[in-house]
């Protein structure tokens, strides 16, 4: 059979087609299918679409340069929303590493968890993680003028936030901390040259990467925390003034070239 | 023994036959601690849902709790080039050793696995006069050393009791339709997917690893892999499997057969903590890794690696000390699962309700009768209140 006669017959048919509203079944369906046929509902002009088990089908969303709704259910792939331009994806549940990799535009919602590297070198939109995440979340995020990319964090980060972080906003809520409990993420901003970490409550000075420092909040700093912190707010359903009830700590880089001497003679 | 019981329609099928492409290998193992056996399907169906983080050089499975019939004798895997480097090694295994029994390790003919070895098991047991003064299990090391490093075209895969580990060249799917996974039970399963990067994708070179009850399969590379060879040549153990997981194997057997280190501790032999985490350690604390650090310096794993090192009745999921490669952990009532993605986990049992990602360095260890919780640091907030609660 060719390839092309097999990739007619592909499984992944959808299930429940309302006007603009579609669901699809995902098990058994390989990922490259999945993305084409998202593409081609999306490009039909759905504006809804609800997939449901979900099972590590990687780079979902990633064609996408329109503005079309996701909802997942299940547990999607690695490099959920890579290069992706427009949608604005909802998980409800966990999610793995490389969640928007060089995502450009949209929004990515995750009721639940998230592996490591989430936004990796992001350049544009906005990533909501309801609880935690893991290592290196934020590496090489970047901005270009006011093009400025966004991940609000409600638990806590694993090690090496920020890690080589470019530009754009890392906002963590540490919602499980108590009052006088620190941040445990060591080596926050290793590497940092751009960019700002916002961290609820305190963060312990000794795992701070080299490269990074703590600086006092400006009026302008609050205002955009309390912009951000509302919308995740009310992704999740939660009390946006209890998560705004302490100071925060926010951490910029020590200079734009941590490593300009470095190879320099 | 009859292939049944597997989902096989739920597998996503790659029409784009662009399966050799992809890259990292995959992991998963779980352990039933309440001792409850589970067919072969589950551990098949999880490594398969990775499939595409291997390339069809190597997949495998390690089984413990596979032979209760012979659960007295060592099981050994063996595969053989041909016919005839298996009568030699039968030979040799018959003067070394009084075989209880042996046999084809049952396979059948898979379409996409080309010129499979012999495959061959024997129980059997050392007798006495034959061990000249060396404890039971250091004589099947040296045994087993032996048979790899000296004959021809024989290798020896597992050699534990009652338990055992079967893999091959090709995808984890065509693996276990090869070896008919799915007909075995066990309490503790582990599996592999490969995508070999420095060394060939051979048969033997194929997770999991093996050596008396221990298995270990590994994503990862291991760039300590010289000094750690060397260390553990001095020791007696000869690396004959042209890639760098089967030291591993040697170093657990070592640590903790030998020297009797717990699991626990073998971690941070493993994946020491970095020297300025140990500066904000308790005194104590610091004093112990610090000594652990100079004492086995030469078995620090470098590098980027996930691993899971099985042994009877217990399981210990590790990763490197900065994490560069993936792990994912869930409990259901008695079950620990370590997984390299946890979608795989979500799909194999979708009540798992409590997953986790352990810190890299950070041990997740699973023991038969001991029900498995996860750890403090993980659990969701809403329940560490709930249990704080309770306390006061």
């Amino acid at each position: 059979m060719s390839d092309r006669a097999r990739m007619d017959m592909a499984p992944a048919t959808p299930s429940d087609s309302e006007g603009e509203a579609v669901s699809i079944d995902a098990p058994g369906v390989y990922y490259k299918q999945l993305n084409e046929q998202l593409k081609r509902l999306a490009d039909e002009g759905v504006k809804e679409i609800t997939i449901f088990g979900l099972a590590g089908q990687r780079y979902l969303g990633t064609n996408l340069r329109i503005p079309v709704r996701i909802l997942m259910h299940g547990v999607p792939g690695n490099d959920l929303g890579a290069f992706m331009d427009g949608p604005q994806i909802e998980v409800f549940g966990g999610v793995q590493d490389g969640v928007g990799n060089t995502m450009n535009e949209g929004s990515i919602v995750v009721h639940g968890s998230a592996g490591d590297i989430v936004g990796h070198s992001m350049r544009g939109g906005e990533i909501y993680i309801r609880d935690n995440v893991g290592y290196r979340v934020g590496i090489h995020m970047k901005q270009y003028e006011d093009v400025r990319p966004v991940i609000v964090i409600g638990g806590t980060a694993q090690h090496f936030l920020g890690e080589y972080m470019a530009g754009g906003v890392l906002i963590v809520l540490g919602r499980q901390l108590a009052t006088d409990e620190r941040h445990p993420s060591h080596y926050i901003g290793t590497g940092m040259h751009g960019g700002a970490i916002y961290m609820r409550g305190g963060v312990k000075g000794a795992f701070l990467g080299q490269e990074v420092g703590l600086v006092p909040m400006e009026p302008e700093d609050e205002e955009l925390l309390e912009a951000y912190v509302r919308t995740y707010a009310e992704h999740f359903k939660m009390d946006a003034s209890r998560l705004l009830d302490r100071p925060f700590s926010k951490l910029v880089p020590l200079t734009k070239r941590p490593y300009g001497r470095l190879y320099a003679y | 023994m009859t292939w049944t019981g597997t989902r096989m329609g739920i597998f996503q099928e790659n029409v784009y036959n662009d399966q050799k492409v992809f890259d990292a290998c995959g992991l998963f193992g779980f352990i039933d601690t309440s001792g409850c056996k589970h067919n072969g399907t589950r551990i098949v169906e999880a490594i398969t849902n990775m499939k595409e983080r291997g390339n069809g050089l190597g997949a495998g499975y390690a089984a413990y709790g596979l032979y209760p019939e012979f659960s007295e004798h060592y099981a050994f895997h063996v595969m053989c080039q041909d016919e005839r480097a298996r009568e030699e090694l039968d030979t040799y295994l018959r003067r070394h050793f009084a075989v209880v029994h042996d046999e084809p390790i049952p396979h059948r003919h898979v379409e996409g696995i080309l010129d499979p070895p012999v495959v061959w098991r024997y129980f059997l047991f050392p007798q006495s006069a034959q061990m000249v003064g060396r404890s039971e299990e250091d004589y099947i090391v040296h045994q087993v050393m032996t048979i790899n490093s000296q004959l021809d075209n024989s290798f020896v895969v597992s050699s534990g009791k009652n338990m055992g580990i079967f893999k091959g060249v090709g995808h984890p799917d065509e693996i276990a339709e090869f070896y008919k996974i799915t007909d075995y039970e066990a309490y503790m399963w582990t599996g592999h997917t490969r995508f070999p990067t420095n060394t060939p994708g051979w048969w033997g070179g194929a997770h999991p690893f093996g050596l008396l009850d221990w298995s270990v399969v590994h994503n990862g590379e291991i760039s300590s892999y010289g000094i750690n060879r060397r260390y553990m040549e001095m020791h007696g153990y000869l690396c004959t499997m042209r890639t760098d997981t089967e030291v591993v194997a040697y170093a657990s057997d070592l640590i903790m057969r030998r020297h009797g280190l717990p699991p626990e501790i073998a971690a941070a032999v493993f994946a020491s903590p970095l020297w300025d985490e140990m500066e904000e350690m308790s005194e104590d604390e610091k004093h112990v890794y610090r000594v652990i650090r100079q004492t086995y310096g030469s078995i620090l794993l470098n590098g980027p690696f996930t691993v899971i090192i099985a042994r009877a009745g217990e399981m210990l999921g590790l990763g490197d000390r900065v994490r560069l490669r993936p792990l994912a952990a869930a409990v259901n009532e008695d079950i620990l699962y370590v997984s390299s993605e946890l979608s795989t986990i979500s799909l194999v049992d979708p009540e798992v309700k409590d997953s986790w990602t352990p810190l890299g360095g950070e041990p997740i260890v699973g023991r038969l009768g001991q029900k498995p919780k996860v750890p403090r640091a993980h659990r969701a907030d809403e329940e560490v209140v709930k249990e704080e609660a309770l306390h006061v």
